[in-house]
């Protein structure tokens, strides 16, 4: 038996195994990229070949030209600049309440005991289901929209948040008390920062909410935005616009959570 | 020459008082610990060593009786508790996890950095200052609660089984350190732990605790002189007699509460 030096050099083992891990994760990262790739070709070519009904499902190539020549219009880009106007604002404005009353609710009992059958008895009812009350009270234009997102966002952004402050172990509590922390130290140093990893959770779930409610409410009661499009897209039976529409909001939605994926990474560095 | 008296428990009693339970955890505790002395508190689990800590440390409320911490006049906090290693804030870096008590107390900056940075090279900790509790192991997280509990300067030490969590080495180091900076404060510390070893490693005097509802049962001096190792601990004659006396104690309570 003849053993070869470069087979039993450790270091060598290691460093093979390494590449081999290395590989591995980038083959990962080419599956994640390959996906959506993947099912666009796959639709172009069941749609090219007429085996899923092109007028329904027009191949992404055509829907992608559609896409070009309406945003040479400069129409396209109003749209979409006025939905997400309305979905920043209506879940900035669903978000800060949020945060803001979860805090209070985690932090003082009175307030949760308080406020939280409120949450709970609100909380099934679908804020579009109310669409109509609230066009009746803030008008066809921005303003309802903004509502119904924020009310929509609202939420699971004050049920996280509140669930983030209850979960502090309590052995940083004793911490805090038994170092002499005030209630100002206290929130600013234990449950603020305690609670941030929940209460991010709760407003990605506010941020995919603020998306599906965007265009439903555009689509019931609006005269512009993304949903609009999608709308009168589809009842004058234009396909390759609506997908236009539709894939924007599915763009969008992926950009967001993105950016809300980095900033978790931000704030929360010791996780 | 005797120590002014540093801790003073007068009648201590704690129950607790649940809707379907009544558990007297400590009955009538009555006990004085001296100005320096480091005080190890040994009983059978349940007894209410957790629970007089926790009152002594402010975050329980006795039910009865009292307790008094005796002030320098300097001014320092009354006292400050070594949690086990799950006390470490994990959102906050290991310096200022070790600035926590000092910033709490509003100190000047000058202050809090100069006690910080000393309290971190004490405990090894200064290459770490910057990282987080999860980049950490139990010992080196252990350390950090010794530091802050240290650098906050207190009147009195409480520790819960600090080192119950670690395993042999790390044990042995961190008692080693910890006797180390202990020599050097001269802090009054009351100290539990289940290890027979450890107590008479660390401690002046050892109150052994009767099985719930709690009370001093006896208390043991420990004569070895100090500085300390474990060597000495294993040799010494004497402290071989006060194992096998804590030992029986022990023993005899566990059986006595099973009857
Ligand atoms: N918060 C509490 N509520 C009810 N019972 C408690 C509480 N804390 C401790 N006890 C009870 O008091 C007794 C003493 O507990 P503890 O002080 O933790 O004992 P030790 O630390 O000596 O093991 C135990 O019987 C325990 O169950
Ligand atoms: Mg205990």
């Amino acid at each position: 038996m003849k053993k070869t030096a470069v087979r039993f050099d450790p270091f060598k083992v290691e460093q093979e195994e390494w590449k081999r891990q290395q590989r591995k994760e980038r083959y990962k990262k080419a599956l994640t990229i390959c996906s959506p790739i993947f099912v666009l070709l796959l639709w172009e070519f069941l749609s090219r070949t007429a085996l899923i009904d092109p007028r329904f499902f027009p191949p992404p190539f055509e829907i992608l030209k559609t896409f070009l020549a309406m945003g040479m219009s400069g129409e396209l880009f109003s749209h979409i600049w006025i939905s997400l106007y309305r979905i920043f604002a209506g879940f900035l404005l669903g978000v800060i309440p949020g945060v803001i009353i979860g805090l209070l609710m985690g932090l003082y009992s009175p307030v949760r005991h308080f406020i939280s059958p409120l949450v709970m008895a609100l909380m099934p009812i679908p804020t579009l289901a109310l669409l109509p009350l609230i066009i009746i009270l803030f008008g066809i234009g921005d303003m309802s929209k903004v509502v119904t997102i924020a009310g929509s966002v609202f939420f699971p952004v004050v049920i996280n948040t509140a669930a983030g402050v209850l979960n502090i172990d309590a052995i940083y509590l004793d911490v805090a008390k038994n170092y002499g922390a005030g209630s100002k130290e206290y929130f600013f140093k234990i449950a603020l920062p305690g609670s941030l990893p929940v209460m991010l959770e709760g407003i990605q779930m506010g941020q995919a909410i603020a998306l599906l409610t965007i265009v439903a409410a555009e689509m019931m009661g609006a005269t512009s935005g993304i949903g609009y499009l999608i709308w009168t897209s589809y009842k004058a039976f234009l396909l390759k616009e609506m997908f236009v529409g539709l894939i924007l909001i599915s763009f969008f939605g992926y950009l967001f959570s993105l950016g809300l994926r980095m900033l978790q990474k931000k704030l929360i560095p010791w996780r | 020459m005797e120590e002014p008296s540093k801790i003073v428990i007068k009648n201590l009693t704690k129950v607790f008082y649940k809707k379907e339970s009544r558990v007297t955890a400590l009955d009538r505790m009555t006990t004085t610990i001296k100005d320096g002395e480091f005080v190890c508190l040994v009983g059978p689990s349940g007894c209410g060593k957790t629970t007089l800590l926790r009152i002594l440390a402010g975050l329980e409320k006795a039910s009865t009786g009292s307790y008094q911490i005796v002030p320098s006049g300097k001014d320092r906090p009354l006292q400050s508790m070594v949690f086990q290693e799950k006390g470490v804030i994990p959102w906050l870096t290991v310096k200022e996890n070790v600035a926590f008590g000092l910033k709490m107390r509003k100190l000047p900056k000058s202050i809090i950095q100069e006690r910080t940075d000393y309290y971190l090279k004490k405990t090894g900790l200064n290459e770490s200052a910057s990282l987080y509790p999860k980049e950490l192991s139990g010992g080196m997280k252990q350390r950090v609660s010794i530091a802050r509990a240290f650098a906050n300067d207190p009147e009195i030490l409480l520790m819960d089984e600090p080192f119950a969590a670690l395993d042999e080495q790390n044990k042995f180091i961190l008692q080693e350190e910890l006797l180390a900076i202990w020599t050097e404060t001269k802090k009054t510390v009351l100290f539990i732990t289940h290890s027979i070893d450890e107590a008479l490693l660390l401690a002046d005097r050892i109150l052994l605790m009767s099985a719930q509802p709690g009370k001093i049962a006896s208390e043991i001096q420990v004569h070895l002189p100090r500085p300390r190792t474990m060597e000495q601990v294993r040799a010494d004659q004497g402290a071989a007699a006060a194992f096998m006396e804590i030992r029986k104690h022990l023993q005899d309570e566990v059986q006595a509460s099973r009857e």
